[in-house]
C-alpha cells in the first residue's frame, strides 16, 4: 500500500528553484535509498517532506493526509520523522532529555526503554549533555529521537556521514528494525554500502528530478548506470 | 556490509530511574536560604533594605533570565510587566486590601494578563525585531503609566501605599518586609527552577537551540514561546508586587527601559540561563547602584557598564561560567 505519494513537487530557496516536480511513492515497511551527486536536491526533498523548507507547487500525502505546505510540527504529529544531516541534537540537553522530549505524550511501539534496549550506548550516556557525545553517539541520538516520535514515515539525511563504520553497522540495524515494524524509510545516502544493505529499491536523483529508480539488486548489477548517474566505478 | 546483530524488538524493559535531584545543590539551597533568613538579625536597617531590593530584583531577573536564557527571547522591555503588577498590586493595596496574598496574586494576574496581550504577536517575531517589539511595548506601558494619572498617579508615581497585612498585622518593620519578599521570593525562585528543569523546560531550551528542530519532533513552539511569555510575564508581576511592598512607591521609570536594560545586565552578567548566575547578577547591579551608587557621586551605572564590559570579554559565560563544568562520564 502507498503510504508517501508526492506529485509534481517543486520546492527551493526564495527564488531558486531546487526540485523540478519530484514525483515519488513509498509503501509502509519499504526503504528507498535515495541517491545522487552533490546538489542533486537530495536533501531538499527530504527538508521539504519534513516542512523544513516550503514547497511552491504540486502535492505530498502521507497515509492519505495531504501535508504539503503543512507547518513542521503539523506534519511531525502526522507520522513523519527527520534525522537530519550533520545530527543537529541539541548540545545542552542530556540524552534523557533528548529522549523525554521526543517521546512527549505519545503511544506507541517505540519507547524510551525500547530505544535504550536496541541502542545500549545510549543509556551509558543517558545524564550527559549531547554536545559531550562522539559523532557516532550523536547519530544514536538523533536516530532515537525520530523513532520515539513513533512515525510511520522516517526521513535519514546521510545518517552515515563521517561515522566509523561500526557505527554505521549499528544504523543499517536499526532501518532494519524500523522496516520490520512497518516504517516507510527514505534514505538519502553517499555511502553506497549503506544503501545497499538496508533499502529495497534504489532511486537516483539529478538535477532535482527522480531520474532512475530500480530495485537494489537489479542497480547493484549495473554498474555502468551507476557509474553514469552518480560518477562511481 | 556485513551482518549486523539483531537488535532487540522496540518496547523492552528495564531503564535505568532517572536521576532525581542534586543533593550538593539542594544542600547549597539550603545553606543560602539559612543564610539569607538570618541576615536582618545582623544587618543594620539600611543594609537590610538593600538586601530586600536584591531579592525584589532577583526574582525579576530570574522571569527575564526564563525568556533570555532558558528560551533564547532577549526582551528590552520586560520591566513593564513589573511595572504593571507593582501598580496592580499598589492599587489595590491602596483601594481594596493590603492584605497578603491579595496584592502578590493581582500583581502576579495582571503581569501576566500585560504579557498575555502583547505576546501573541511578539512571540512570532525573532532576533533584532523581537528586541525592537518588547522594547516598544516597554516604553508603551511607561506612557501610559505617565499619562493614566487617575489610577498611576501620573509622573510623581502611586504613592501611599499602605503597609502589606499578613494576619490583619501590618509589616511594619524592614526586617519584617524583609522575611516577607524572601519566603515570596524563594518560592518563585523555586517554581521557576522546578518549571526550567520539567520536560517544559528541556523544549523551551530546545527551542533557544534549534527551534526549526523543535517543530520538527512536532512541537508547536510559537505556542511555547507564547506560554513562557506569559509565565516570565506572571513571575515578574510578583516581583513587581513585592517592589511595592518593599518601597510603597510605584513610579513610570519602575517600568523604563533603565530597569529591562539593567535586569538584561544581571542575566549577562550572572549568565543566561543560569537562575543563580540572574540573582548574582541582580545583587551585583543593586549593589553598585544604589549601595555603592551615591559614594561613587552617582557614577554607579558608568561602573555597571565596565563591569558589563568587562564580564563580557573575561566571562563570556558569566558568573555561571565559573563553576567547573560537568565532566564526561564512562568515557
Amino acid at each position: 500500500m502507498t503510504f508517501l505519494q508526492v506529485r509534481g513537487l517543486v520546492s527551493g530557496y526564495d527564488r531558486s528553484t531546487v526540485l523540478n516536480a519530484v514525483d515519488l511513492d513509498l509503501d509502509s515497511g519499504a526503504t528507498l535509498g535515495l541517491l545522487g551527486r552533490n546538489g542533486a536536491g537530495k536533501s531538499t526533498l527530504v527538508l521539504t517532506l519534513a516542512g523544513l523548507v516550503s514547497p511552491t507547487s504540486g502535492s505530498v500525502t502521507v497515509g492519505g493526509v495531504e501535508l504539503a505546505g503543512k507547518r513542521p510540527d503539523q506534519i511531525a504529529r502526522a507520522g513523519v520523522a527527520l534525522v537530519p544531516q550533520g545530527r543537529r541534537v541539541w548540545a545542552t540537553l542530556t540524552v534523557g532529555e533528548h529522549l523525554t522530549l521526543a517521546a512527549g505524550r505519545r503511544t506507541g511501539t517505540w519507547t524510551v526503554d525500547g530505544i535504550l534496549d536496541l541502542l545500549p550506548r545510549l543509556r551509558e550516556r543517558r545524564r550527559q549533555y549531547a554536545g559531550q557525545l562522539s559523532g557516532g553517539e550523536q547519530q544514536m541520538l538523533a536516530v532515537a529521537r525520530a523513532l520515539l516520535t513513533n512515525p510511520r514515515l522516517v526521513l535519514l539525511d546521510e545518517p552515515s556521514d563521517g561515522l566509523a563504520p561500526a557505527i554505521v553497522e549499528q544504523i543499517g540495524a536499526v532501518i532494519t528494525t524500523m522496516r520490520a515494524e512497518g516504517v516507510a524509510v527514505l534514505l538519502v545516502e553517499q555511502d553506497l554500502h549503506l544503501a545497499f544493505a538496508c533499502a529495497d529499491e534504489i532511486a537516483v536523483m539529478e538535477k532535482g528530478a527522480l531520474v532512475h529508480r530500480v530495485p537494489t539488486p537489479q542497480f547493484r548489477r549495473d554498474p555502468e548506470t551507476a557509474g553514469r548517474l552518480l560518477g562511481v566505478s | 556490509m556485513t551482518a549486523v546483530a539483531s537488535p532487540a524488538v522496540p518496547g523492552g524493559t528495564a531503564a535505568r530511574p532517572p536521576r532525581l535531584t542534586c543533593g550538593r545543590g539542594a544542600l547549597i539551597s539550603v545553606v543560602v536560604l539559612v543564610v539569607l533568613a538570618a541576615a536582618p538579625l545582623f544587618l543594620a536597617p539600611f543594609a537590610t533594605t538593600t538586601l530586600t531590593r536584591v531579592l525584589v530584583f532577583a526574582l525579576f531577573a530570574v522571569s527575564l533570565d526564563l525568556l533570555v536564557g532558558v528560551t533564547g527571547l532577549p526582551s528590552l522591555g520586560h520591566a513593564g510587566y513589573l511595572g504593571a503588577g507593582a501598580y496592580a498590586a499598589g492599587w489595590v493595596s491602596i483601594n481594596v486590601t493590603a492584605e497578603a496574598p491579595v496584592p502578590l496574586l493581582v500583581g502576579a494576574a495582571v503581569g501576566a494578563l500585560a504579557a498575555a496581550l502583547t505576546g501573541w504577536v511578539t512571540v512570532r517575531s525573532a532576533g533584532v525585531f523581537f528586541l525592537m517589539l518588547t522594547l516598544a511595548i516597554g516604553e508603551t506601558l511607561q506612557q501610559v503609566a505617565d499619562s493614566w494619572e487617575s489610577v498611576t498617579g501620573g509622573a510623581n508615581g502611586l504613592t501611599g501605599v499602605p503597609l502589606v497585612r499578613l494576619a490583619g498585622t501590618p509589616l511594619a518593620n524592614v526586617g519584617y518586609t524583609y522575611w516577607y519578599v524572601l519566603a515570596v521570593g524563594a518560592l518563585g525562585f523555586a517554581l521557576v527552577a522546578v518549571l526550567v528543569r520539567s520536560p517544559w523546560g528541556a523544549a523551551l531550551r530546545g527551542i533557544r537551540d534549534n527551534e526549526p528542530r523543535m517543530r520538527a519532533l512536532g512541537y508547536p513552539t510559537s505556542l511555547y514561546k507564547y506560554v513562557v511569555f506569559v509565565v516570565a510575564g506572571g513571575v515578574a508581576g510578583i516581583a513587581g508586587s513585592l517592589l511595592v511592598a518593599q518601597q510603597r512607591l510605584v513610579t513610570p521609570a519602575d517600568l523604563g527601559f533603565l530597569t529591562s536594560s539593567f535586569a538584561l545586565l544581571a542575566v549577562v552578567i550572572g549568565g543566561a540561563g543560569s537562575l543563580w548566575g540572574a540573582c548574582l547578577g541582580a545583587a551585583l547591579v543593586i549593589v553598585i547602584r544604589d549601595a555603592l551608587g551615591p559614594s561613587l557621586d552617582g557614577h554607579g551605572t558608568l561602573v555597571l557598564g565596565v563591569v558589563f564590559v568587562l564580564v563580557v570579554y573575561l566571562l563570556p559565560r558569566g558568573a555561571a561560567g565559573l563553576r567547573p563544568r560537568r565532566r564526561r562520564e564512562n568515557a
